[in-house]
């Protein structure tokens, strides 16, 4: 007897086209992101609020109303929509440019507040639709087209460590890192989508999942050799784990 | 415990009668950060909203605050912030979005002395700011200019109403005299229809394609299509809802136009003026976009000088320049900043212009 073991997810539109760069996480992100909206059964009462940068285009792929925010301020729409409307499902999706460098405040204020929102923040550690400048996660020695012979501290200061951030707000429910860089840690990735979605539907609090992700394209590098990059540079740098879970007992 | 509705007329104080109206109005959400002189909606706002079981957030900075009401005006509910001057300035982003976003946001802005921190003293020298927009891209944004405590719990209501009837943020813009003034008001009950948004808010993909609330048209075609739909709706404002209160104009020889707080000096000058013999009329623009143009442009036919009496360096003075075309002498009286000029000085200029 035939079993069907795979179908798309209810949250995805049936007529999308694909825009992101070849080998670009973004689809693997945007995918996951799908996947738990509908196993949870959110898709019909969710609220997306996008935000600038590669990011945007989610509202592209996902079959939910989505409402366009400027440039860092995705979480203080966010904020708005949910407080009009408390029995909906609300979530972000942005880069780490967005999320950390412009938004910082309106990132920070959030979880701050203990808004009952889930925000998903891709960190790929460079401004990908403009072409690959320093960003807020940009590392050490990285050559970028704004640093061209590399970070170096004297110039630019060191990366942001995000998730290690919103985890210290007391208003955060959970915070995690994690990386598109090999299928174990994809599922991993899901895992913690799904625990930042779910903490919002119990009330808990802010949750939040930081995805190193790759970006082949700005990065000058083949698909496979970026998430090489992911794991020998990035997650060394940016160590993947939870940093906050208060639905678990110490 | 609702907001107050008196039979009676009561003392207030100009902030206070915004923000009450504000709450009579149905006004869902409030989001804002403190900023002389409007400190009292905020302060009024936090324990009423809380009262009722409304929302209201202290917003980290006025950035926040617009985005935040934006995000509230996108599921369709009435929601406003309200700031001053500088602050209005951080504000400007989030308007050029919501006007292309088409969300009606209301927003109170209680003019102060600029530029940069300026003081706290009443002005009119953001004319410019509401009705020029600080925001990128071609748009108007709907602007009230209130003059007494009453009109500012009246156009409060009206705000609402035609930000919600054209999907449009709303202006009332006050000054720092109105703010802090107390004076009688009267509150009614909310006197305009319902508007209708289930074609357009969000609220969650059900039984229906999912909807999407953007300002990025990536095509420059599909910019060029939208900008002229938008500009048609503008149109619209202008032909529907243009406002304003004309005094003694049908004989006059001089029209003194003046909007806001300044134009209870400017009525009190012009009394004068009719006593001394001179003939001196009237025209204070309630509704500073859409501007009464097409009204300046009629008497232009007839009267000999327009003055425009404004605190500030000469802002709306530019607007009835353009009306009047040079047809006759449009000529400024100013104050900077401050306390509008009193009557006195106003008809000892006037004297000096004939």
């Amino acid at each position: 007897m035939a079993t069907q073991v795979f179908k798309i997810p209810d949250s995805f539109k049936k007529d999308a086209k694909y825009t992101f760069c070849p080998g670009c996480d973004h689809g693997v992100a945007v995918r996951l992101v799908g996947e738990c909206l509908s196993e949870l059964g959110l898709t019909e009462n969710t609220i997306a609020a996008c935000s600038i940068g590669c990011s945007v285009t989610i509202y592209d792929f996902l079959n939910v109303d989505s409402l366009e925010a400027p440039h860092g301020r995705a979480l203080a729409e966010a904020t708005g929509i949910k407080r009009a409307c408390p029995d909906k499902f609300v979530f972000t999706y942005q880069g780490d440019g967005d999320f950390a460098s412009i938004g910082l405040a309106e990132s920070m204020h959030a979880a701050l507040r203990g808004e009952k929102l889930s925000a998903i923040c891709i960190n790929n550690t460079t401004y990908g639709m403009t072409g690959g400048q320093l960003g807020p996660t940009t590392l050490l020695g990285q050559v970028t087209t704004t640093s061209p012979t590399g970070r170096n501290l004297e110039y630019y200061g060191y990366p942001i460590k995000i998730a290690e951030h919103i985890a210290l707000c007391d208003g955060t429910a959970f915070s995690a890192r994690v990386s598109l860089d090999s299928v174990p840690n994809i599922r991993k990735a899901k895992e913690a989508i799904k625990k930042a979605f779910e903490v919002q539907m119990k009330g808990l609090g802010f949750g939040f999942v930081e995805i190193l992700s790759s970006c082949p394209t700005n990065w000058r590098m083949s698909p496979q050799k970026a998430h090489e990059r992911v794991r020998d540079e990035m997650m060394q740098v940016f160590k993947p784990g939870i940093y906050k879970d208060i639905t678990v007992e110490k | 415990m609702t907001a107050t509705i008196t039979d009676k007329k009561i003392l207030m104080k100009g902030n206070y009668a915004i923000a009450n109206a504000a709450v009579l109005a149905g006004c869902q959400c409030y989001f804002g950060y403190p900023i002389t002189p409007q400190s009292e909606i905020g302060e009024f706002m936090s324990g009423k909203m809380q009262e009722l079981g409304r929302a209201y957030v202290s917003a980290e900075s006025e950035l926040a605050a617009i985005n935040m009401t934006m995000g509230a005006c996108s599921m369709g509910v009435k929601a406003m912030t309200s700031s001053s001057s500088c602050a209005v300035s951080l504000m400007q982003e989030g308007l050029s979005y919501a006007t292309s976003d088409q969300l009606p946001v209301v927003l109170v802005s209680v003019m102060r002395g600029g530029p940069g921190l300026g003081n706290i003293y009443p002005s009119q020298g953001d004319y410019f700011q509401a009705t020029r927009g600080g925001g990128n891209g071609d748009y108007k944004l709907i602007v009230l200019a209130p003059s007494t405590v009453q009109e500012c719990a009246d156009l409060t209501y009206k705000a609402f109403y035609l930000a919600h009837k054209y999907r449009n943020p709303a202006v009332l813009l006050a000054d720092g005299l109105l703010g802090q003034m107390m004076e009688p008001v009267q509150f009614k009950d909310y006197p305009y229809p319902e508007i209708d948004n289930s074609d357009w808010k969000l609220s969650g993909a059900k039984g229906r394609d999912a909807r999407i609330i953007r300002s990025y048209a990536p095509l420059a075609d599909n910019q060029c299509v939208y900008l002229e739909k938008l500009f048609e709706k503008y149109k619209t404002i202008e032909e529907n809802e243009t406002e304003w209160e004309e005094i003694g104009t049908e004989d006059a020889d001089i029209v003194l136009v003046s909007f806001g707080s300044t134009s209870r000096n400017v009525k009190t000058a012009a009394k004068i003026c009719r006593e001394k013999g001179m003939k001196v009329g009237i025209l204070r623009p309630i509704t500073l976009f859409p501007f009464p143009t097409k009204r300046l442009q009629e008497l232009a036919q007839k009267v000999k000088m327009f003055i425009s009496v404004e605190v500030n360096m000469g802002q709306m003075v530019q607007d009835v320049r353009l009306a009047v075309n040079g047809k006759v002498p449009v000529e400024l009286i100013h104050k900077p900043v401050g306390a509008p000029p009193s009557p006195e000085e106003i008809v000892s200029q006037i004297e000096e212009f004939v």
